[in-house]
């Protein structure tokens, strides 16, 4: 199964669903010639996009929006908020290459505020699979709930056999006593990766797989403070606004207090290549992670072995 | 159109303008927006579109989309006068009581969608027509926009999209009455010639007097334009139609009257002799 192919039975499945996108058609190709009209092109037009979709939401549809996460979410960042969130509409929005996966393509592609943009609208839902299997767990139940909903695209091959998917519930892959790292979408697997080298330095290390970033597992974090280990948020976006902020606002509303080390893009854009190439020099990759963390410490982290290459990425557009 | 026809709606415009007046206080309201597509607006609803307060949610009604949602006064006033709305709720504007305020919203029964920020429900409606023509069905789907709000790059972007897909179904209205919210739009971003840039946009493209009823029925009875095209009505009015007082003046968009100057308008919209406004209680917005 693909991500394509899931959309195409779902859509076969259901005829409220209606395909849009604005000329992002890489990873649909197919679709045209499966749903007819029920494919709809706007064109290089993203906030004509969103505006069509609230329409046809009004009429009883579901939209699922494919386009680049970045002008998906910033150009029409407007009609998002005042069509779908005001109106309370149920537009699926899917961001393709959202944060390190457009790669190559610049600071004009890095969708890394996506996330702050996405929650801070009310009612809005917020979802970061860790790879294709992850984000085929999730999409049917994201597209089957009433609300607006924000996909970071991810169909990078699973590193991992994940749980079923419950919208406000993270993953919780190991729990431990020296660190916990907490994470979502494509970094996920360099945070396993990660675990296993820290793991090999005989610290005890938890992982989660946050999925769904709004509604936020609160239980799940709240457990985590508890345990009072160290906590390292690993995101590929701007340390404001995602994973560390919700967490600092966890924090807040309970009243209480944890160790963090936020991993995230501080008040910059990344700088452009190859995706192993962006890891390496971001230092996000599996062993960057570990040896950030194990420096964080106060330890050396020169013993940290060198973790597998990085797979790259596979599609552009 | 019978004579008997024509004014039976010009007597309904006239009492919407009242509504339009006597919200224009205490808070105030967009009244020189609001009552130059008051005729537009009765026209559309008393006599012309399949939508009534019995039917809004039968999906073969007809749709109006308000995109310039700020005259939303004059649709007030068409759905009291309609029976859309009970006459009550107009004494609720601008209260937490209600939503009577100054943009639409879909706690007014009648309001398809909410509008006030310009340009967007051009593709609201194209998408709304796009299902229409996908269900097989032929209700017209109408926007209205403003000619201040055909400076929002989202207006040629939907008729871009609408006629690539050829929503014949799909017809923008353009309430022409020359001003924009502080200045007279071709003192700021000229519009005119205006019907070739839809026509070069791939609309089918009528221009007609937007206050005689007879032209705007001939307009709207000929709707669809065409069989592949999005239509266009481009309807020239005079900002403030009704109080010779304020007709075609730059400086009022957003009315805020006294109590007193109410009154006095509510005679001049039936004299047509036009007062003198004393007392500048004009709120600039």
């Amino acid at each position: 199964m693909t991500y394509e192919e899931l959309i195409k039975q779902t859509a076969l499945a259901d005829d409220r669903i209606v395909v849009m996108t604005a000329e992002n058609r890489a990873l649909i190709r197919n679709l045209p010639a499966v749903l007819g009209p029920r494919f709809i092109d706007t064109g290089i037009t993203e906030q004509t996009l969103i505006g069509a979709a609230a329409g046809l939401a009004l009429r009883g549809r579901v939209p699922i929006l494919h386009a680049l996460a970045t002008f998906l979410t910033l150009r029409a960042f407007e009609f998002i908020r005042t069509d779908v969130g005001i109106g309370q509409l149920p537009v699926k929005l899917s961001g393709f290459v959202p944060g390190f996966l457009s790669d190559g393509n610049g600071p004009t592609h890095q969708a890394i505020e996506d996330v702050s943009l996405m929650r801070g609208i009310p009612g809005m839902t917020v979802f970061a699979p860790a790879d294709e299997q992850d984000m085929l767990a999730m999409l049917p139940a994201i597209w089957a709930s009433p609300a607006p909903a924000y996909v970071r695209v991810n169909t990078r091959p699973a590193m991992y056999e994940h749980a079923p998917f419950e919208i406000g519930k993270a993953e919780i892959v190991a729990e431990g006593t020296d660190v916990t790292i907490l994470t979502y979408g494509m970094l996920f697997e360099q945070t396993l990766v990660a675990r296993e080298l820290l793991q090999a330095q005989g610290k005890s290390v938890g992982l989660i797989n946050l999925r769904s970033l709004k509604p936020i597992d609160e239980a799940a974090l709240l457990d985590v403070v508890r345990r009072g280990s160290l906590i390292v948020t690993v995101e590929d976006h701007f340390v404001t606004g995602g994973l560390y902020s919700i967490l600092a606002e966890v924090l807040l509303r309970n009243q209480l207090t944890a160790r963090v080390l936020p991993l995230a893009l501080e008040e910059r854009w990344y700088r452009p290549g190859r995706l192993s190439a962006v890891l390496e020099y971001e230092g996000f990759t599996g062993h960057h992670i570990a040896r950030r963390i194990t420096e964080h410490l106060g330890e050396s982290g020169a013993a940290i072995a060198e973790g597998p290459a990085v797979l790259e990425n596979e599609f552009a557009e | 159109m019978t004579d008997q026809k024509r004014q039976e709606l010009e007597a309904l415009a006239l009492r919407v303008r009242e509504h339009i007046v006597r919200l224009s206080t205490d808070g105030g309201c967009f009244t020189g927006a609001s009552l130059s597509c008051a005729d537009l607006l009765v026209y559309l609803y008393a006599d012309c579109l399949n939508v009534r307060p019995d039917n809004l949610t039968d999906p073969t009604r007809d749709y109006l989309f308000l995109s310039k949602g700020h005259d939303v006064p004059a649709l007030y006033g068409t759905f009291v006068e309609l029976g859309f709305i009970d006459k009550a709720r107009l004494d609720q504007h601008l209260s937490t009581d209600d939503h009577i305020y100054w943009h639409p919203n879909r706690h007014v029964p009648g309001v398809e969608f909410h509008s006030g920020s310009l340009g967007h429900l051009p593709s609201v409606a194209l998408g709304v027509a796009l299902d229409c023509k996908l269900r097989g069905q032929d209700n017209k789907v109408i926007v209205i926009t403003g000619d201040g709000e055909l400076n929002e790059g989202t207006v040629w972007e939907s008729l871009l999209v609408a006629s690539a897909h050829k929503v014949n179904n799909l017809t923008l209205v353009v309430d022409r009455n020359h001003f924009q919210a502080n200045v007279a739009t071709e003192d700021l971003i000229p519009l005119e010639p205006m019907a070739p840039k839809f026509e070069a946009f791939g609309c089918e493209v009528r221009r007609i007097d937007g206050h005689d009823f007879a032209q705007l029925e001939a307009a709207f009875s000929a709707l669809p334009f065409s069989e592949t095209k999005p239509s266009v009505i481009i309807c020239d009015t005079v900002r403030g139609r009704g109080l010779p007082s304020i007709e075609a003046r730059a400086d009022r968009w957003f009315c805020n009257f006294s109590a007193e100057e109410v009154d006095e308008l509510l005679r001049e919209l039936h004299s047509q002799v036009a007062t003198t406004l004393t007392s500048e209680t004009l709120t600039v917005r």
